[in-house]
């Protein structure tokens, strides 16, 4: 893992050699190769795992998948990179992807100084705690003493810091690279808590050996807004991330479904008539065909259904929507109007 | 002679300059040092332009702004509240730490395991034989992996542990042992340390100069350890016992006070040292079967035993073998104890990738990196050089 990292970092100085030619142009440069090169976790059930045949799947690989989809009309033409945390920021600069979709979160220091751009997020999210029951823990006030473990190079990190400072208590940090490490690491007792992002913590606890032994506790300490990412420089390719997120987010709102897209092209709503290409070509102006966003919800159905089929209450992770609800349901995610 | 100083001027000026070997050098040596420093200066002013156009902000001023993030194991004071900076200077002790530890037990293994390889007892013999054939084949990281998932996260937990009079615990949260609180007038028991093994060291030279003189050698063995031993517990008892033990105690997660070494260290220290200590095994067997079988010989006919002969004989001349090769063997133990990363070990490299990741600097804190192990490893490089020059043999 080690000598990944290295040798991301040497291709990046690379790539600092080579200019900044590779900047502009990532549609046309995607186009070429035939397929779209996405960064995802290395394994974080619900939002980006490999099932037993091998194949992606969860919340992120769908938005590689619904971009890959607005692009060639084919959601299978994605080559997946799995990155650790440390990993991440310097295969997305140095060209390595063309977009990071893992559950990263939208930070003012991310979007400034590491030349990214963020086009959405696609889950809120908040940093938690899970603990064994059988510790008696109600509270994250009640922790102090406990060994935490966290994973290296994360927001998580820095919140869990500022938290037990904050609130002057005392721990012991744990930290390790991989969330694998860092799971089996709390697993074996190596740790009292485990902290990272709450819809992290339910996915983790899947793997635990027994998943009922362990408590997830009430406090969300921190605001994680997850969201892909791209390289600063290119705004076709930002606009053409960040529609495919509020496409999937209309769709949603409008009752656009996987199963319904071909009928609804004959609505006669003017908005679902616009989203669908049927109007005006919208696909024009981000370098894409008229129907991207109906091959988006072919491939992938609309957000609502990205979220109940990866992560939602009938998954294994059984996350309510909650903040991702729509604007209209109370919720945060609210897609801006294609007109 | 005169002749020749005639002629000679008068071929230089006659051919080209370039004929002429100390300007030739000159000018070879003066273009490879422009092209070198012109490439240098050509890949940073690139790189530092590309970056900027990238909107990704360079240069060394993060080390200066605040951390944020905590660190396991601090030999200095830390808190989040810290630069970038003073992280990274963690990170630089604890690779010393790990790297002086893992050189001290690397080395005593491997002497240990290098002479018994050559030992005359079978079982001694085969068991070296295996040890070394074991981990000098397996890569160090799963050694580490090995001491660290399999051995030391499946001991049991800190809780419900029963207590025990040593106030000694080994569990998945490291070794807690009681630590040593020392009252006001523990100093003096400090002193008398010191002038314990001062007196030793001059009652040595003393009986080396009375041996050099008569021949006759004086005991030293029970004199040494009655004043570098003896001395200060005699003084520490006169004080009356100026410290105390205080023994670990469960709360409710942990074991707190007395002292803990985390896992994380034990595990890359073994792992480090067991990997190493095969290879400095082989280096110590080479060295010992490089002197002839003609010296052991000799020293048995003036009457040595075979420990002396070892020591006196043997030893010194297959140190001058050992020696150029343990230093690469030193270098690279030190240069493995970045695979503490993989545990969750502080070194550098393991705070340098948490400082990579937060403050987005990868081309500085990979430069820092390299500035810091070439350091380190050019100085191990000068000390063994030192000592290989000392413990040359002086031919005469």
């Amino acid at each position: 893992m080690n000598s990944k990292l290295l040798t991301a970092l040497l291709g990046m100085t690379i790539a600092g050699l080579a200019g900044g030619a590779a900047s502009a142009q990532t549609l046309d440069t995607v186009k070429e190769r035939g397929q779209l090169r996405c960064g995802v976790n290395t394994g974080l059930p619900g939002f980006a795992s490999q099932n037993d045949q091998g194949a992606w799947q969860g919340l992120d690989v769908d938005y590689c998948k619904a971009v890959a989809a607005a692009i060639f009309g084919d959601a299978s033409k994605v080559q997946y990179s799995p990155l650790s945390a440390v990993q991440r920021f310097p295969a997305l600069q140095n060209s390595e992807i063309d977009m990071l979709a893992r559950n990263t979160t939208w930070t003012m220091d991310r979007d400034t100084t590491l030349g990214l751009a963020f086009a959405g997020v696609n889950y809120y999210d908040g940093q938690g705690f899970m603990v064994k029951k059988d510790l008696g823990v109600n509270s994250a006030l009640e922790l102090s003493g406990a060994t935490v473990c966290v994973q290296s190079g994360t927001t998580t990190e820095l919140n869990l810091a500022d938290y037990f400072r904050t609130n002057k208590m005392d721990y012991n940090p744990v930290v390790i690279e991989a969330q694998s490490d860092v799971n089996s690491a709390y697993d074996s007792g190596r740790c009292d808590v485990l902290t990272t992002d709450a819809s992290g913590l339910a996915a983790s606890r899947l793997e635990m050996a027994s998943p009922e032994n362990h408590v997830i506790l009430p406090e969300i300490i921190s605001k994680e807004p997850l969201g892909p990412a791209v390289r600063q420089g290119d705004d076709q390719w930002f606009n053409i991330v960040k529609w495919t997120h509020y496409a999937l987010l209309d769709a949603e709102e409008l009752g656009v479904t996987q199963e319904n897209v071909e009928e609804m092209k004959s609505s006669d709503n003017p908005e679902i008539r616009r989203l669908l290409g049927e109007d005006k070509d919208f696909g024009a102006s981000i370098g894409l065909s008229k129907d991207w966003a109906v091959n988006i919800i072919k491939a992938v159905g609309n957000y609502g259904e990205i979220f109940e089929r990866n992560i939602g209450v009938n998954t294994p992770l059984e996350i309510q929507r909650g903040q991702n609800a729509l604007w209209t349901k109370g919720g945060l995610q609210y897609g801006m109007p294609i007109r | 002679m005169s002749v020749e100083t005639e002629t000679m001027p008068r071929r230089v000026s006659g051919s080209s300059m370039l004929n002429n070997p100390t300007v030739r050098s000159i000018v070879i040596q003066v273009s490879l040092i422009v092209l070198l420093v012109g490439f240098t200066w050509w890949i940073v002013d690139n790189t530092a332009r590309n970056l900027a156009a990238a909107n990704i902000a360079s240069g060394f001023g993060f080390l200066w702004s605040r951390a944020g993030f905590d660190i396991a194991i601090t030999p200095i004071p830390y808190t989040s509240n810290e630069t970038y900076g003073q992280a990274l200077i963690i990170g630089v002790i604890n690779t010393l730490i790990i790297s002086a530890a893992g050189i001290a037990l690397a080395t005593i293994l491997g002497f240990v395991v290098g002479i018994g390889r050559l030992s005359g007892n079978f079982l001694i013999r085969m068991l070296s034989t295996v040890y070394v054939e074991i981990f000098r084949n397996i890569p160090p990281l799963l050694v580490i992996l090995f001491w660290y998932f399999g051995v030391l996260s499946v001991l049991s937990g800190p809780r419900g542990l029963e207590e025990n009079a040593f106030g000694v615990y080994l569990t998945n949260r490291g070794l807690q042992i009681p630590a040593i609180i020392f009252g006001a007038l523990a100093w003096a028991s400090l002193a008398a340390f010191v002038v314990g093994i001062v007196a030793a060291i001059v009652i040595a030279r003393r009986n080396k100069k009375h041996q050099l003189a008569t021949g006759e050698r004086k005991p030293l063995l029970w004199t040494a350890l009655a004043l570098i031993v003896g001395l200060p517990i005699l003084v520490f008892l006169v004080t009356g016992l100026p410290a105390v033990l205080e023994f670990p105690t469960a709360n409710r997660f942990n074991l707190a006070g007395g002292v803990q070494i985390r896992p994380e260290f034990i595990a890359l220290w073994l792992a480090l040292s067991i990997y190493t200590g095969a290879f400095i095994a082989e280096i110590v067997r080479a060295g010992i079967m490089s002197v002839s079988k003609g010296q052991n010989e000799a020293a048995s006919a003036l009457g040595l035993r075979r420990g002396q002969a070892l020591r006196l004989v043997v030893v010194p001349q297959a140190f001058r073998v050992i020696i150029p090769p343990l230093t690469s063997q030193y270098l690279n133990l030190t240069k493995n104890s970045s695979l503490g990363l993989a545990v969750g070990y502080p070194e550098l490299v393991a705070v340098g990738s948490t400082v990579l990741n937060q403050s987005g600097q990868s081309i500085e804190v990979v430069c820092i990196w390299m500035a810091v192990y070439l350091t380190i490893s050019l100085s191990v490089s000068v000390f063994m050089n030192w000592f290989n020059a000392k413990m040359a043999l002086v031919e005469r």
